[in-house]
């Protein structure tokens, strides 16, 4: 198939990098992490944000996004499941900072655990019923239970209904440290926050990827009933895919709130999910490295150029069909998703490709026998 | 509860009404997943495409208030024509660019869904940069009389039209598949791509008359709705087409009947909903309805038909 | 028939699919520590038997034993638990996963260490990475194919996946090791090297449980053969015997068809 320039370059670089010692390696993140707290200086905002206050924008989209994209990488890039509703973790860590700050005036660290945990148990709540569901199914349930969230956070008077929630407590400034100091009038701080968050994912995202968890994980997108039958739970990893994900989209919640003060349910759209679902795809679901610069590219794009603000859904409906078309992988792909999406295997089969993807796993099972009784398919095609 | 009895009639009179145009919606639907196993999820914008048809015929044919008679049958026809044109175009070249080459080179059903969302959100977007994103009223075509009444319930001439309309494009669809030769070529594919090859069906063909003929139905619903709602907008088909996709779920995806079945018995279940809990939840109950008949009968009220022989 | 030493046993299983009896009141022993072959022509239910086995599917009647437990209704990531592993007809790895990565995910049934233990780097989930790493190298030895451990699944020899598939399930710590025919598609030099490995494979403790179309390479291995007709065993008893027995000729050796 065609490709487009790229891929000559990156696939070099990454083979590169993974030839490199581990100390060398180490040197690059150190260097990564400085030069990411040293972003919202003055000099490169001019440049990269003219228009507006930069590390006002550094923290809301750009971290908040890249922060929600890692997120979802877990359920999409890596267990391969196709969520439509994440903006509604991301809601429910907002409400939790929103409702708890204004009622029992705890603070932002104390929230923080609460929010997480509340989307986790969301994230098993709906996970459970639903990840036996075949793919594309589970995106449409998905999407469905996104706009749940939304829709009563309007209708309830709990949650402040259509004008939402407003007064919600800043994090305590910790000391006397400029750079800790959490007002309504700073924004660095709570880039740094955010950025401190973002780390904290990618080392725990990373450590899965490399463990018994992420190889189930490609195992199931691979081949899920293969993998059930060599001993992978393949439903218990699904499950904790979609609960670390939901963990990872009620703190992005959670700290979105308590920077905004005011939440409303038109925070929370389904255009946002699909945002950080093209950042995830646009930038090579599963790659990391790429994950982040999607999530980047999306939340930053339309803030540079404003006068191409109001084409930004446009051109993300577009790039997104014109990816898949051409370049399915992304622009930073992971290697193993590289070919996975190329070929129609990673988690749903191809399309048109004959391939069953059926039902619930009972139907399947079932499916697939009276067919294979009916066509002779189960024993026929050995005899050689 | 009280709610509930009081509104029994003029929720089953919306509920038949709405359901209607779920169900047309839902054919499209259940079409493309019968033969590609694909969630068509910009067919929500082929609906869309479709209302922005009927009103520009209205505006075109100088329309400003109430017609009766031949003049009226005249205007909805017209309407409707432009409904299916619009739709059914939009189908099929959404089928010809965000679609056709992903199939053609095998990729993951992943991918062709987001491309399908992609390609969602560039229709939404091109008519909300070219008609703004505020609601657009459609001119007032007919008299909404009063024909007579159930109960507490008052059966208007629109809803009347809507759900007539509905049933006979339903009916006729249904006899399209099951009785001509396309439809022959349609089942086949549905059924065995490639044995149907073999048997010398142009699969291509078959997929683009798939969209087309899916594409028609929701610019019928299309041509209903804005009759009857008189009300049209850049994104109007996201919350429809969902529910309409819950209604081929609920019927069974893949059969046509089951499909308007399907689009009814929503219809019915989120108004008596919300005549219980309040018209602001029907959205949750459809919801709701959506994530429970996946959960507890994924193949629907009628069973899957066209798909494939369940593999 | 069915002896009470039996590792695995089938009693009176009967799978329906719709209207069709894919097999009809089989009664099966696997003896343990045995070569245990089943044989019969194409349609006749033996791959039925492993996917009842694996629990992908459910009996309609009877059941399934194994060590003296019903395994029976269980998911088939339990039975993987319980001691069983097998391999496909159709090759059916993770293809672009390594050689040693695929073997890494069979070990990994055998592993404890939670998703909390891979996030924090618990030490147990630390050893349990260096033990499935070091038991996937010395399963890639034990079927040859240490040299391809790091190249990906999909890029290797048809011969070399086989073995892969062997080598993974043998991962998964096995009691009883299922093989669907496991020589199709090989010459004869590589059907030589199977009927070793498989022996020695059996010399380490993990009982074997083949279905083969090949008949020199079941008779050469195999301690006892059964064979199946239309879902019915119709025997089951050394090969020698088994070769002799009319009604075996007359359903399978017989048929001109199938001189594999």
């Amino acid at each position: 198939m065609r490709r487009i320039g790229l891929p000559d370059v990156i696939g070099p670089i990454s083979d590169r990098w993974s030839r490199l010692p581990t100390p060398a390696r180490y040197v690059v993140y150190v260097i990564a992490i400085v030069a990411a707290f040293a972003l919202p200086a003055d000099s490169i905002g001019s440049f990269m944000s003219p228009q507006s206050d930069w590390s006002a924008i550094l923290f809301y989209p750009i971290g908040v996004y890249i922060l929600l994209a890692i997120g979802l990488n877990v359920v999409v890039g890596q267990a391969g499941l196709l969520d439509l509703g994440y903006v509604a973790f991301f809601a429910i860590g907002g409400y939790t900072m929103g409702k708890i700050g204004l009622s029992l005036k705890w603070d932002f660290w104390v929230i923080l655990p609460c929010g997480i945990a509340a989307a986790a148990v969301a994230g098993v709540i709906l996970g459970a019923p639903t990840l036996r569901l075949r793919g594309d199914y589970l995106a449409i349930v998905t999407l469905g239970f996104g706009e749940i969230i939304r829709i009563t956070a309007n209708n309830l008077n709990f949650t402040g209904g259509p004008r939402g929630l407003s007064g919600i407590p800043n994090p305590p400034s910790v000391g006397s440290f400029s750079a800790l100091q959490f007002n309504v009038a700073t924004t660095k701080p709570f880039y740094y926050l955010v950025l401190v968050m973002i780390i904290l994912a990618i080392v725990l995202v990373k450590r899965l990827e490399r463990s018994r968890v992420g190889r189930a994980w490609a195992a199931i997108r691979e081949d899920e009933d293969a993998a059930e039958v060599m001993g992978v739970p393949t439903f218990r990893f699904k499950l904790w895919a979609f609960a670390i994900g939901a963990c990872i989209g009620g703190a992005a919640g959670v700290l979105f709130a308590a920077q905004t003060i005011s939440i409303t349910p038109e925070d929370f759209p389904f255009l946002l999910s699909s945002y950080i679902v093209v950042a995830v795809v646009l930038g090579g679901s599963g790659n990391l490295a790429g994950v982040i610069l999607g999530a980047f590219l999306v939340a930053w794009l339309p803030e540079r150029f404003r006068g191409f603000a109001d084409y930004r859904v446009l051109a993300f409906g577009g790039a997104l069909v014109l990816m898949m078309i051409v370049r399915p992988e992304g622009l930073l792909p992971s290697r193993r998703r590289r070919a996975e999406l190329a070929e129609g295997t990673g988690g749903m089969g191809s399309l048109g490709g004959g391939v069953g993807g059926a039902q619930t796993q009972a139907v399947r099972i079932e499916a697939v026998e009276t067919d294979a009784v009916q066509t002779g398919a189960v024993e026929s095609e050995a005899a050689p | 509860m009280h709610a509930f009895v009081t509104q029994f009639w003029p929720s089953t009179i919306d509920g038949l009404t709405i359901g209607s145009i779920y169900g047309l919606i839902a054919l499209g639907y259940t079409l493309v997943y019968g033969v590609l196993r694909l969630i068509n999820f910009a067919h929500s914008e082929v609906f869309m495409v479709g209302t922005f048809a009927s009103l520009f015929t209205l505006h075109g044919l100088g329309i400003t208030h109430a017609e009766t008679g031949f003049a009226l049958v005249g205007v909805l026809i017209l309407m409707g024509l432009a409904g299916m044109a619009g739709s059914g175009i939009t189908a099929v070249v959404l089928e010809r660019v965000a679609y056709r080459p992903l199939r053609k080179r095998g990729s993951s059903r992943l991918a062709a869904l987001i491309s399908a969302i992609g390609a969602s959100f560039f229709l939404q977007e091109v008519f909300a940069l070219r008609y703004g994103r505020d609601l657009l009223s459609f001119p007032p075509l007919m008299n909404k009389t009063v024909l007579f009444h159930i109960g507490s319930g008052q059966v208007r001439a629109d809803k009347v039209l809507v759900v007539v309309a509905a049933l006979v494009m339903a009916l006729a669809l249904d006899r399209f598949v099951n009785g001509s030769r396309l439809g022959r070529g349609v089942r086949a594919t549905a059924q065995d791509p490639d044995t149907a090859v073999l048997m010398g069906v142009n699969i291509d063909r078959i997929v683009m008359i798939t969209f087309l003929v899916g594409g028609m139905m929701a610019g019928v619903a299309a041509m209903l709705y804005g009759n009857y709602f008189e009300l049209t907008q850049y994104n109007v088909g996201f919350l429809l087409g969902i529910k309409a996709f819950t209604a081929a779920v609920l019927g069974g995806i893949g059969n046509i009947r089951g499909a308007l079945l399907g689009g009814l018995t929503l219809g019915l279940i989120e108004n008596y909903g919300g005549s219980v809990f309040g018209a602001q939840w029907k959205d949750v109950i459809a919801f709701t309805v959506l994530v429970l008949v996946l959960m507890v009968r994924p193949t629907g009220l009628l069973g899957e038909k066209l798909t494939r022989a369940r593999a | 028939m069915t002896e009470s030493a039996a590792l695995l046993e089938l009693r009176t299983v009967t799978q329906q699919f719709g209207g069709v009896t894919a097999l009809s009141e089989v009664d099966l022993g696997v003896p343990e520590g045995a070569i245990f072959a089943l044989i019969g022509p194409n349609g006749a239910g033996k791959t039925t038997v492993f996917n009842l086995i694996t629990g992908v599917y459910r009996p309609t009647a009877g059941s399934l034993w194994f060590g003296g437990a019903k395994i029976s209704g269980k998911r088939p990531h339990e039975v993987a638990r319980v001691g069983i592993a097998r391999t496909f007809q159709n090759i059916r790895l993770f293809d672009n996963m390594s050689a040693l990565e695929n073997v890494m995910v069979g070990a990994d049934a055998r592993h404890d260490s939670s998703v909390v233990g891979a996030a924090l780097g618990l030490r147990r989930h630390r050893r349990e990475e260096r033990d499935g790493r070091e038991r996937g190298m010395q399963l890639l030895d034990l079927v040859g194919i240490t040299r391809v451990a790091e190249d990906t699944a999909k890029g290797l020899s048809y011969g070399d996946q086989r073995r892969l598939e062997i080598a993974r399930a043998l991962a998964t710590q096995p009691r009883l090791l299922l093989l669907d025919e496991p020589a199709a598609g090989m010459n004869p030099a590589e059907k030589e090297q199977l009927g070793v490995l498989i022996r020695k494979i059996r010399d380490i403790g993990v009982t074997v449980f083949l279905i083969e179309h090949d008949m020199g390479l079941v008779m050469q291995v195999s301690d006892r053969v059964a064979v199946l007709d239309f879902g019915q065993k119709i025997a089951d008893d050394t090969p020698s015997a088994v070769r002799t027995d009319p009604r075996v000729i007359e359903a399978y050796l017989g048929a001109p068809a199938d001189a594999t």
